[in-house]
C-alpha cells in the first residue's frame, strides 16, 4: 500500500496556517488577522472528507489551544463542531459557486467567533467591540486564496488509487 | 477526488464522532478551568514550542540582518546618544545610595519594611501573537528558571504585566493594557491611590472610580502602589494623558499611557522577591489598610 501523500499536503497547509495565525503582525493589522487554521480545516473537510474529519479537526484544535494559551478544548470544540457540517454536506458545498461558498464560510467563521466569545464570556472575559468580528470578514475574503493554495498542495501530493 | 469510493466504511458514524468530540472537548474545558490538568497543559505547551519558535525565528533573523546592515554613522549616532543617557543616569544615581539609606531609616520609624532592589531575570519576548483580542505575550523563560504564576514583569521603563501561565520553557505574560487586567497605582505627585484598568488598546489604560473633583492632572505619573501584593511598590506604570470630568456620572474619565512601550519591547525583566503590600499607615492604628486588594486577572 502506497503512503498517502495527501496527509503531507494537509500537514504543510496546516503548518502554514498556524504560522500565519501566530505571526506577530503589526498592531495595526492585528485585528484583521483571520483564523487561518479554521479556513484550512474547512478546505480539507470539503476536499478530502475520507481522510480529514471531525477527529483530526478536534486534535488540531487542541494543539491550537495549547499554542495560543486558550482554555484547553476551546478550539477543539469549535473546530469539531464546524467540521461536522463541512463533512456532512461536502458534496453540496464543494460544487457551490464561489459566492455561495463564501456565504457559508462567513457563516462558519461567525459561528466560530460567536462560540469563542461565548466560551470566554462564561469565564468572565467580556469585551465586545465591533472590531472583534473583523477576522470573520477578512477570513471570508481570504477564502479564495486558501482554496487556491490548498488545491495546489492537494494536486501536488495526490495519491493515485 | 474519487466520489464513487465509499467513504466512512470504518469507524463510528459521523454523529457519534461529533458527539464524542464535543463531549471530550467540554470535559477538557471544565477540567482546565478548574486547574485539574495543569500537567497536561504544561506538557502540551512544551510539545508545541517548536511551532512557536518556528514563527519567532524568521522574524528574529530579519531583525538581526537589519542590525547588521546598520551604517557607521548610525552606530556613531547611537553611541553618542547612549553616552548621553549614561551620563544622565549617573547623575540621577549619585545620591541614590544616600537617599535609600535615609528612606530605610525613616521607614524604620514607621514600623514597616520596604526594600528596593529585587532580583531580576531578563527574558526575551517571542514574536508570537496569541489571541488578537487579548494582550498576552510569550517570553522565553519558564519554570526551569524559577518563573512562576503571578510574578510581576517589568521593562526598563516601567511595569509591563504579570505572568499568568508557565511551562518549563516559556511563560505567558498578561499586559497591563489587557481589558481583564487591573493594577493598583498611586499618583506620584499626591499619593492618591487608584486602580488602573486595561483598555484593550496597547497605548492606554483607564483609571477608574475616581470622583469628578479629583486632583489628577495630565502629565501626572502613576506608580505601582504595592497594594494587592503582586506588583512591587514604586515602579512607574503610566502617565496621565487626559482627565475629563463627567458631570452626569459619578466618576471622572481618566486616561493614561503606559510608560513601557508595550508594542515595541523586546526584553523584559521578571522580578523575584518580596512583593508584600506595604502599609502606608502602621498596622496598629489601621488594621484595615491591608484589605484593599485589587490585583485581578481572571
Amino acid at each position: 500500500m502506497p503512503i498517502d501523500k495527501t496527509y503531507l499536503g494537509i500537514f504543510l497547509s496546516l503548518l502554514g496556517a498556524i504560522w500565519l495565525r501566530l505571526f506577530a503582525w503589526p498592531p495595526l493589522l492585528l485585528p484583521f488577522n483571520p483564523d487561518w487554521v479554521l479556513l484550512v480545516i474547512i478546505y480539507w473537510c470539503l476536499a478530502a472528507p475520507d481522510r480529514f474529519g471531525i477527529g483530526l479537526a478536534w486534535l488540531i484544535g487542541l494543539l491550537v489551544d495549547a499554542t495560543t494559551g486558550r482554555l484547553l478544548g476551546q478550539h477543539a470544540f469549535i473546530y469539531a463542531l464546524i467540521a461536522y457540517p463541512c463533512v456532512r454536506f461536502h458534496t453540496r458545498l464543494r460544487i457551490f459557486p464561489l459566492n455561495h461558498q463564501l456565504t457559508f464560510v462567513l457563516l462558519f467563521l461567525l459561528l466560530a467567533q460567536f462560540l469563542t466569545f461565548w466560551i470566554e464570556a462564561l469565564r468572565g472575559k467580556t469585551l465586545l467591540t465591533w472590531e472583534y468580528w473583523l477576522p470573520s470578514l477578512t477570513g471570508t475574503l481570504a477564502w479564495p486564496f486558501v482554496l487556491a493554495v490548498c488545491r495546489t498542495l492537494r494536486q501536488r501530493y495526490l495519491t493515485l488509487p | 477526488m474519487s466520489s464513487g469510493k465509499p467513504i466512512f466504511t470504518r469507524g463510528p458514524s459521523l454523529n457519534l464522532r461529533l458527539g464524542l468530540s464535543l463531549l471530550t472537548a467540554s470535559a477538557l474545558m471544565v477540567a482546565d478551568h478548574l486547574h485539574r490538568i495543569d500537567e497536561l497543559r504544561s506538557a502540551l505547551g512544551v510539545a508545541v514550542y517548536p511551532v512557536q519558535w518556528l514563527v519567532h525565528a524568521p522574524q528574529e533573523l530579519g531583525a538581526q540582518l537589519r542590525s547588521r546592515l546598520i551604517t557607521w554613522n548610525q552606530l556613531l549616532e547611537e553611541n553618542r546618544k547612549l553616552k548621553e543617557e549614561v551620563a544622565r543616569l549617573k547623575r540621577h544615581t549619585l545620591k541614590y545610595e544616600a537617599l535609600k539609606k535615609e528612606n530605610d531609616r525613616l521607614r524604620a520609624f514607621l514600623d514597616n519594611s520596604f526594600t528596593l532592589g529585587e532580583q531580576m531575570l531578563v527574558a526575551e519576548l517571542l514574536a508570537v501573537n496569541l489571541a488578537p483580542y487579548e494582550h498576552v505575550v510569550l517570553i522565553n523563560k519558564g519554570s526551569r528558571f524559577g518563573v512562576h504564576v503571578g510574578q510581576p514583569v517589568l521593562s526598563v521603563d516601567g511595569v509591563v504585566g504579570q505572568v499568568i501561565r508557565v511551562t518549563p520553557i516559556n511563560a505567558e505574560v498578561l499586559l497591563i493594557t489587557d481589558p481583564n487586567h487591573a493594577i493598583p497605582v498611586q499618583v506620584n505627585r499626591t499619593g492618591l491611590r487608584a486602580i488602573a484598568v486595561g483598555s484593550g488598546q496597547l497605548d492606554r489604560v483607564e483609571v477608574s472610580n475616581l470622583p469628578n473633583n479629583v486632583d489628577v492632572k495630565p502629565g501626572d505619573l502613576l506608580v505601582s502602589s504595592g497594594l494587592g501584593g503582586v506588583f512591587p511598590q514604586g515602579y512607574p506604570v503610566a502617565t496621565v494623558m487626559e482627565v475629563s470630568p463627567q458631570p452626569d456620572k459619578p466618576f471622572a474619565q481618566i486616561i493614561a499611557k503606559p510608560v513601557a512601550a508595550l508594542d515595541r519591547i523586546r526584553e523584559v525583566l521578571i522580578t523575584f522577591g518580596h512583593t508584600e503590600p506595604v502599609p502606608f499607615i502602621s498596622q496598629e492604628t489601621a488594621p484595615a489598610a491591608q484589605n484593599i486588594t485589587a490585583d485581578a486577572h481572571r
